[in-house]
């Protein structure tokens, strides 16, 4: 930047000798030159020539430089236009007056001008720096209202991806900062064809667009693989392996996910470096913390990730209690944090399950710590599963190629089923039968039923009367898992078999296995109540198939499907 | 310096601590004080970290990497009970030697 910009210079001087001298001494260092005759004059030439720097004489009739100089301050606004006093006066308190009047410096009579050069060049420094921070103010704010805008629209992206769920449901209550999707945190729950509902809470690393980018493709697998029926294991591979493809080494995804079965009344949890969940029994009024067993998404490779979950029995009005570590981390003004103690204690002040966000809320304030906007907190309830409607399936096809009569055979064996679900593709397949569409919730039910039962109890030769109580059913799927990883040999075989009939049709399912078979006439005896949490599969298939029944000493399984003709 | 590294007298051990708040305000640091060595075993002490975060568990992810990933030897020693309750929430035993 040039050091000697040529500025204009007013000269504000009522004696035409004095005018003429300075205007002489300023256009000789280079400077351009207005003159007044009085501060109404110098007000005016302001006013319609914007000057950089006025020289203002004190004293002249009309109006005086000390009240020039307080109007010309007014016009300026924030931009600096410097006033140097031109005056004779000696007396401080006169000098004084001066500045105080918006004046920046003063010049005694007689003028000398290398001081008078001086005084410009050191003004018109001040005044560009003015400029300078003005401008640099003006940009920062503009670049704030831009950064807000985009999270404005991101947020409003995101919201349709992450509230394309069920969060909504009578049974999920949650607490979360509108902006908690910057923060890293993120709440998504949806509904599998069969009816249950999986929910995932989760916690990027980092803050701002870094930690909220991730989120994208995970809601996608999310509730792409949840609307296609997957269970847990298979959504977590795949989100695990999509986030390690994607992220930078030190960006990972804290996560619980939960499968609640209204119908089996069960939970299924993995929880990877979250703090601990709770699930509340409200008979006993345990909770039974939900610890976290694996490291967090997007740490592992594939083959490296472990994707066993946990399964806990529930009953209805139980609850599931998960929160971020904004809560426990939580710092009041001596860096203590808030700690799972203290959570524990607002846990066990607590006597009316509804209000436990407000209780946890009012405690966090009066522990004194500083608001964050990463305290997340959602609570899943086990409600009786006529009292949630899953909404229903939007197909985008025309139905004229809809398949009518045919029939498939498949043989699941040892290596296949340790690690594939073969379910979501079955599902599939048969829901391009549009007679079957408005059943596929007891459709796919059934099928989960038949299948598990096939291999827990056929292949795997698990006893389900092991989930008697909560403890045996803490054991019988760690047995499950551990049968699973040594199974060599079995097989389980699904025969499906589509006719129509009159104008609607028939679907016949029959599922096989290499187990040894049950006491058919024994189990079917037992009376279809819902408290048990054994045998629970059963009585599910019989109520939601027709004609369900069993050959072979139970290895055989064959349940039927009817449909009328579409309207 | 609140991120300390040295080496061992054979040269062989890098020892690097974190003093105070291990967070994302150390990146830098932490990030510099391995810089390009190649070296295993590598120890981070934290007895006078307070406090970490997951973007600290981030930065550990990193030198875990840089380090030889799954072949790499890293020992987080002389946590307080806060840091050690950080790490075993996040599963980080599974990753790394932490006494």
């Amino acid at each position: 930047m040039p050091s000697l910009e040529s500025l204009t210079i007013l000269i504000a001087e009522d004696s035409a000798a004095d005018r003429m001298l300075l205007s002489h001494i300023v256009r000789r260092q280079g400077h351009e030159v207005l003159t007044a005759a009085n501060g109404v004059e110098a007000v005016e030439s302001f006013l319609q020539q914007r000057p950089h720097l006025v020289l203002m004489d004190a004293m002249m009739p009309v109006m005086d430089g000390f009240e020039a100089a307080r109007q010309i301050k007014l016009l300026a606004g924030e931009t600096l236009v410097p006033i140097i006093f031109l005056t004779s006066l000696s007396e401080s308190e006169a000098l004084a007056r001066c500045l105080e009047a918006g004046g920046d410096d003063f010049l005694a009579k007689p003028y000398n001008p290398v001081i008078l050069a001086a005084k410009i060049k050191a003004m018109d420094r001040l005044r560009r720096l003015q400029a300078t921070v003005l401008q640099q103010r003006d940009l920062i704010a503009k670049h704030h209202e831009y950064l807000l805008n985009e999270q404005r629209v991101a947020k409003a992206v995101f919201d349709k991806v992450a509230h394309s769920g069920c969060l909504s449901a009578p049974n999920i209550r949650y607490l979360q900062s509108p902006y908690a999707l910057f923060n890293g945190d993120l709440l998504l729950a949806a509904f599998t064809p069969a009816g249950d509902m999986h929910v995932l809470l989760g916690d990027f690393t980092g803050h701002g667009l870094p930690a909220a980018v991730g989120a994208m493709p995970l809601a996608e697998v999310f509730y792409g693989m949840t609307a296609k029926g997957y269970g847990l294991p298979e959504t977590l591979r795949e989100m695990n392996a999509k986030l390690k493809r994607i992220l930078p080494v030190d960006m990972f995804c804290c996560a619980t996910l939960l499968c609640l079965s209204f119908q089996r009344r069960s939970v299924e949890v993995w929880n990877g470096g979250m703090p601990d969940g709770y699930l509340h029994t409200i008979a006993t009024d345990e909770r039974k913390p939900l610890t976290a067993r694996h490291l967090p998404l997007g740490v592992l490779s594939p083959q490296t990730f472990d994707d066993r979950t946990e399964v806990f029995p529930m009953a209805v009005g139980d609850r599931v209690f998960l929160l971020s570590d904004g809560v426990i981390d939580t710092c009041d003004g001596d860096e203590q944090l808030f700690g799972v103690e203290r959570l524990h204690q607002v846990f066990a002040a607590n006597r009316q399950p509804d209000s436990l966000f407000e209780e946890i809320e009012r405690a966090l304030r009066d522990f004194g710590g500083e608001a964050r906007d990463d305290v997340s907190m959602v609570e899943v309830s086990l409600l009786e599963a006529a009292q949630l409607s899953p909404p229903a399936l939007v197909y985008s096809d025309s139905g004229q190629s809809c398949p009518l009569d045919w029939s498939a055979s498949f043989e699941f064996r040892a290596a296949t089923l340790k690690r594939f679900n073969p379910l979501p593709y079955l599902l599939q397949l048969l829901l391009e039968v549009h007679g079957l569409r408005a059943q596929s919730s007891a459709l796919y039910s059934v099928l989960a039923e038949l299948y598990s039962n096939a291999l827990e109890h056929g292949v795997l030769g698990l006893d389900s009367s092991l989930k008697r109580d909560a403890a045996g059913f803490a054991r019988y799927y760690l047995q499950r898992n551990e049968r699973l990883d040594a199974l060599q040999n079995g097989y389980v075989r699904v025969h499906l078999q589509v006719m129509p009939e009159g104008k609607g049709g028939c679907l016949i399912v029959g599922v096989e296995d290499s187990g040894s078979g049950f006491d058919v006439a024994r189990v079917l005896e037992r009376p279809l109540d819902g408290v048990r949490l054994s045998g629970r599969g059963i009585n599910l298939i019989r109520q939601l198939g027709r004609n369900a029944s069993w050959s072979d000493e139970g290895r055989s399984a064959r349940v039927e499907f009817f449909w009328e003709a579409l309207a | 310096m609140t991120v300390k590294a040295e080496l061992s007298l054979d040269g062989k051990i890098l020892t690097i601590s974190v003093k105070g708040r291990f967070d994302y305000a150390k990146h830098q640091e932490f990030r510099e004080s391995y810089g390009d060595k190649e070296l295993s075993p590598v120890i981070v002490d934290l007895k006078e970290a307070t406090y970490l975060d997951s973007s600290a568990l981030g930065m550990l992810l990193l030198l875990r990497d840089h380090a030889g990933g799954d072949d790499s030897d890293i020992r987080v020693v002389n946590c307080s009970l806060d840091v050690r309750n950080i790490l075993a929430i996040s599963n980080f035993d599974k990753l790394f030697d932490i006494s």
